[in-house]
C-alpha cells in the first residue's frame, strides 16, 4: 500500500478482482480475513448469551439437567458429531484445492460438504420430530413425567433454542457454500484470489466448532450414572 | 482573500437520481442517507418527549392516560436510544470520515456498509410499524417478566426492531475495526491518527462485543413471549434477574457506544480552536480504549437493587468508580489543551463547551449512583432520569452537534451562518439545564420515574423541567433550519475553513468520490497546529 508500490503489488493491480478502494490484492485478502474473524468474534458473543443461560440453569436445576439430557438420542447426536467433523475436512480440503489451483477439486469438495452438512440437518429434523411426537416441544403442550418437569422444560427450551440457533447457522452456510460452489464451476477463484472460498471456511468450520459445545453440554450431562 | 468556488465536480453532483443514492456505495453518501434516517427518528423521540413534559406540566394525569404515557416514555426511550444515539455519530460523521481521516478511498466493505443502512431501516420500519399498531409499554429496558408474561402490547415487534437495528450497528463496527487496522495512507502509525479514529476504534470494540449480547436477549425475550417457555419468567422457573444481567451488559457499555465518538469530536474541535496539541495525546488514546474495556465490567450497577450478592455489588461499585478515572482524563487534557490556547470562538467550540461542562455533571452525577449506599435512596427517581440525560443529550448530543457544525463545510462545501450557530449552541445550553437540572432536584427529593401523575409540591420543578423542554426544542429546531438553508445560500467554505490539520481538510470540499486524488503519505502528528502560521477567516 505504500508508494513502494512493489512489483508484486502492481502485478495485482490490475486483478480483476481488486475493488477499487484496495490497492492490492494482498490488501484486500487481508482485510477480508480481518473482517471474518471480527464477525466471528460477534457470534461468539450472539452465543455467549445462551450459554450464559444454560450455564446459570445448570447450577440451579442439576437433577432437572440430567433427566433432560437423557431425553436426547445420543446415538443420532454423536453420529451428528462425526458428520460434523468430516464436513470440516472436506471444506478444509476445498480450501486447499482452491489455494493450489484446482477449481474441479474445489466444487467436489464443496459438494462433499455440502453433502454432509444435509446430513446432518435430515438428521436434526427426525430428532426434532420424535420430540414433537412426545411433546417434548417446551410450551403449552408441553408434557413431561417426572419431579422436575417445569426444570426439564427449560432445559428443553435451551436445547431448542441452541441447537435451532446453530441449524440456522447450518442452513446458511449451506445457501453461502451452493453459491461459492457455483463460483468455482464458473472458474471464479484463482490462487491469487480464493478469499471467499476461505472466509466460507472459517465460518464453516466456527459452526462445527460451536457444535462441537453444544454436543457435550447438551447431550452427555450425567451420563456416567 | 478572494471567495472560493465550488468545485466543479464532487460527490453530490457527479451522479443524479434516487438510484444514485440508494445503491451508492460511496461511504460519504450513505452517511447522508444515515443523516436523513437518524434526523427523521429524532424528530419522531423528541415529539414523545414533548408529550411527556406536557403531560407533567401539571401533576394532575390530565392529558394522556396512565397506559398511554408508559407507552410514550417507551416510545421516547427505545426510538432515542437504538434508532438515534446508537447510530448518530459513528454512523453519519464516522461514515463519512474515518476513511478521509485515514486517507482512504473507502470504508474497507462498501457494499455491507450499504447494506448496513437498509438494515437500520428495516429495524426502524419495524419498530415504527409497532409505534403505529398501539405501541408498547415495557419501557425502553424491556424488563421480564412484565415483557413477557403481562404486557398486551406490541413487544416482540419492537424487540425485532431492536433486534435487527442491532446487526447495522455490529457492521458499521467491524467495518470501521479493519478499514483503521487495513487502510490507513503509508506514514500513517497509529500514533499519528486523529483522536476521532482512536474514538470510533474504542466504540467500534464495543459495537461488535457487546450488540450480539442484545441480540440474543431479545430473541430470548421473544421466544419466552410467544411460546411461553420459562427462561426469565419466575412463574415458569426462570430469572428475571439473568435478563438483566444480559440486558444491561450491552446496555450500559451501549452508553459509551454513544459517548465516545462524542469525545472524539471533542479532541478534535478543541484542538483545532485553540490552535495546539492535543494536550497528553496518548492518554487521550488510550482512555478511550480504557472506557471500552472498563464499561464491560461495570453493568450491575443498575441493578444495585434487583437482589444481587452484596460481594458483587461491592466489586461493581468499585469498577463503576475505576470508569470515572479515563473520562477525567480526557477532561483534564482538554482543559488542559485550552489552557493558554489561541481560542477561536466558533460555533463547534461553544458546543464543544458545553459538552465539557454537562458531561462533567453527568458523570459526576454517575459517582452517586455507584456508591451503593446512595443508589437505593435514588434508584428509579428523576436523579438518574436527570443524569443520563446529562450523559446521553449534553454529552452525546452536543458533541454530534459540535461535529456537525465542525465537517459542515467538508460534507457540503457551504458554511452555516455562524452567528445563528452561536446563538443554537447557547439556547441549547440554557434550554437543556433548565430542563434537566430541576430533575436532579425532584428526583432527590422523591419523585419516581415513569409516572403521569405526582404530588404537587414537585410542580414548580417540574414546570420549569417542562419549559426548558421547549426552549431545548427550539435549540435544536434553529439548526435544522439553518442547516438547509445553507445547502444553497450559505458561503462557499473552500477546503480547509478553520486551517485544521487532518487529511480529510485537505482535499475539495465536498470531496471528490474517491477522497484523494493521490493517496496522502502523513509525515507528521495528527495535531501540529505550532506548525501552522495561519488562521484562516
Amino acid at each position: 500500500m505504500s508508494d513502494s508500490a512493489s512489483a508484486e503489488a502492481s502485478a495485482g493491480r490490475h486483478h480483476a478482482a481488486l475493488q477499487h478502494q484496495f490497492d492490492t490484492m494482498e490488501q484486500q485478502q487481508e482485510s477480508a480475513t480481518l473482517g471474518m474473524w471480527v464477525f466471528l468474534v460477534t457470534e461468539v458473543m450472539f452465543f455467549g448469551g445462551l450459554f450464559m443461560a444454560y450455564l446459570l440453569y445448570r447450577v440451579w436445576y442439576p437433577a432437572a439437567w440430567a433427566d433432560g439430557s437423557r431425553e436426547l438420542d445420543i446415538l443420532l447426536g454423536g453420529v451428528n458429531t462425526v458428520v460434523l467433523i468430516g464436513s470440516s475436512l472436506t471444506m478444509a480440503l476445498a480450501v486447499r484445492a482452491a489455494q493450489t489451483g484446482f477449481p474441479r477439486a474445489t466444487v467436489n469438495w464443496l459438494l462433499a460438504t455440502m453433502a454432509l452438512g444435509g446430513v446432518f440437518l435430515v438428521i436434526k429434523v427426525f430428532e426434532y420430530a420424535h420430540k414433537v411426537e412426545l411433546n417434548h416441544v417446551p410450551g403449552p403442550n408441553f408434557v413431561f413425567e417426572g419431579p422436575h418437569a417445569r426444570q426439564v422444560e427449560i432445559f428443553l427450551s435451551l436445547y431448542f433454542a441452541m441447537t435451532g440457533l446453530h441449524a440456522l447457522h447450518m442452513v446458511i452456510g449451506f445457501g453461502l457454500l451452493s453459491v461459492i460452489a457455483w463460483m468455482a464451476y464458473k472458474r471464479k477463484f484463482s490462487p491469487e484470489w480464493y478469499a471467499p472460498v476461505e472466509m466460507s471456511g472459517l465460518y464453516w468450520h466456527f459452526v462445527d466448532i460451536v457444535w462441537i459445545f453444544l454436543f457435550p453440554l447438551l447431550y452427555l450431562v450425567d451420563r456416567a450414572h | 482573500m478572494t471567495t472560493p468556488l465550488l468545485p466543479r465536480e464532487h460527490y453530490l453532483n457527479i451522479r443524479y437520481g434516487i438510484a444514485s443514492w440508494l445503491l451508492t456505495k460511496d461511504h460519504k453518501r450513505i452517511a447522508l442517507l444515515y443523516l436523513i434516517g437518524i434526523t427523521v427518528f429524532f424528530v419522531l423521540g423528541g415529539a414523545f418527549a414533548v408529550l411527556i413534559r406536557l403531560e407533567l406540566a401539571t401533576p394532575a394525569g390530565d392529558m394522556v392516560s396512565a397506559d398511554t404515557y408508559n407507552k410514550l416514555f417507551t416510545m421516547h426511550g427505545v426510538v432515542m436510544v437504538f434508532f438515534f444515539l446508537i447510530p448518530s455519530i459513528p454512523a453519519v460523521l464516522g461514515n463519512f470520515l474515518v476513511p478521509m481521516m485515514i486517507g482512504a478511498r473507502d470504508l474497507a466493505f462498501p457494499k455491507l456498509n450499504l447494506i448496513s443502512w437498509y438494515i437500520y431501516m428495516l429495524g426502524g420500519i419495524f419498530t415504527l410499524w409497532a409505534v403505529v399498531v398501539g405501541g408498547v409499554d415495557t419501557g425502553w429496558t424491556f424488563y421480564t417478566p412484565y415483557s413477557t408474561a403481562a404486557s398486551n402490547t406490541n413487544v416482540v415487534a419492537t424487540g425485532l426492531g431492536v433486534f435487527i437495528t442491532g446487526f447495522s450497528s455490529i457492521l458499521t463496527g467491524l467495518n470501521f475495526i479493519v478499514t483503521i487496522h487495513r487502510m490507513r495512507a503509508p506514514g500513517l502509525t497509529w500514533f499519528r491518527l486523529p483522536l476521532f479514529i482512536w474514538a470510533h476504534y474504542a466504540t467500534s470494540l464495543i459495537q461488535v462485543l457487546g450488540t450480539p449480547v442484545i441480540a440474543i436477549t431479545v430473541l430470548l425475550l421473544a421466544l419466552e413471549r410467544t411460546f411461553r417457555i420459562g427462561i426469565f419468567d419466575p412463574a415458569l422457573g426462570g430469572d428475571p434477574v439473568l435478563f438483566q444481567h444480559l440486558f444491561w451488559f450491552y446496555s450500559h457499555p451501549a452508553v459509551y457506544i454513544m459517548i465516545l465518538p462524542s469525545m472524539g469530536v471533542v479532541s478534535e474541535v478543541v484542538a483545532c480552536f485553540s490552535r495546539k496539541t492535543v494536550f497528553g495525546y496518548s492518554f487521550v488514546a488510550f482512555s478511550s480504549l480504557a472506557i471500552a474495556v472498563f464499561g464491560f465490567l461495570v453493568w450491575a450497577h443498575h441493578m444495585f437493587v434487583a437482589g444481587m450478592s452484596v460481594y458483587a455489588a461491592m466489586v461493581f461499585s468499585f469498577l463503576s468508580f475505576a470508569v470515572a478515572i479515563p473520562s477525567a482524563v480526557k477532561v483534564f487534557n482538554w482543559t488542559a489543551t485550552l489552557y493558554k490556547g489561541a481560542i477561536w470562538w466558533q460555533a463547534p467550540l461553544l458546543f464543544v463547551f458545553g459538552f465539557i461542562g454537562l458531561f462533567t455533571i453527568g458523570g459526576m452525577t454517575g459517582l452517586f449512583l455507584a456508591a451503593l449506599g446512595l443508589d437505593v435512596h435514588v434508584h428509579d427517581t428523576y436523579f438518574v432520569v436527570a443524569h443520563f440525560h446529562y450523559i446521553m443529550v449534553g454529552g452525546a448530543i452536543m458533541g454530534y452537534m459540535a461535529g456537525l457544525h465542525f465537517w459542515w463545510p467538508k460534507m457540503f462545501g457551504r458554511m452555516y451562518p455562524e452567528g445563528w450557530a452561536k446563538f443554537a449552541a447557547l439556547v441549547v445550553f440554557v434550554g437543556f439545564n433548565l430542563t434537566f437540572f430541576p430533575q436532579f432536584v425532584v428526583g432527590y427529593l422523591g419523585m419516581p420515574r415513569r409516572y403521569h401523575v405526582y404530588p404537587e409540591e414537585f410542580q414548580v420543578l417540574n414546570v420549569m423541567s417542562s419549559a426548558g423542554a421547549s426552549i431545548l426544542g427550539v435549540g435544536y429546531l434553529i439548526p435544522m433550519v439553518y442547516f438547509i438553508w445553507s445547502l444553497r445560500y450559505g458561503k462557499v467554505a473552500g477546503p480547509n475553513p478553520w486551517g485544521a490539520t487532518g487529511l480529510e481538510w485537505t482535499t475539495q470540499s465536498p470531496p471528490l468520490t474517491e477522497n484523494f486524488t493521490v493517496t496522502p503519505v502523513v509525515n507528521e502528528g495528527a495535531y501540529e497546529y505550532s506548525k501552522r502560521e495561519t488562521r484562516v477567516v
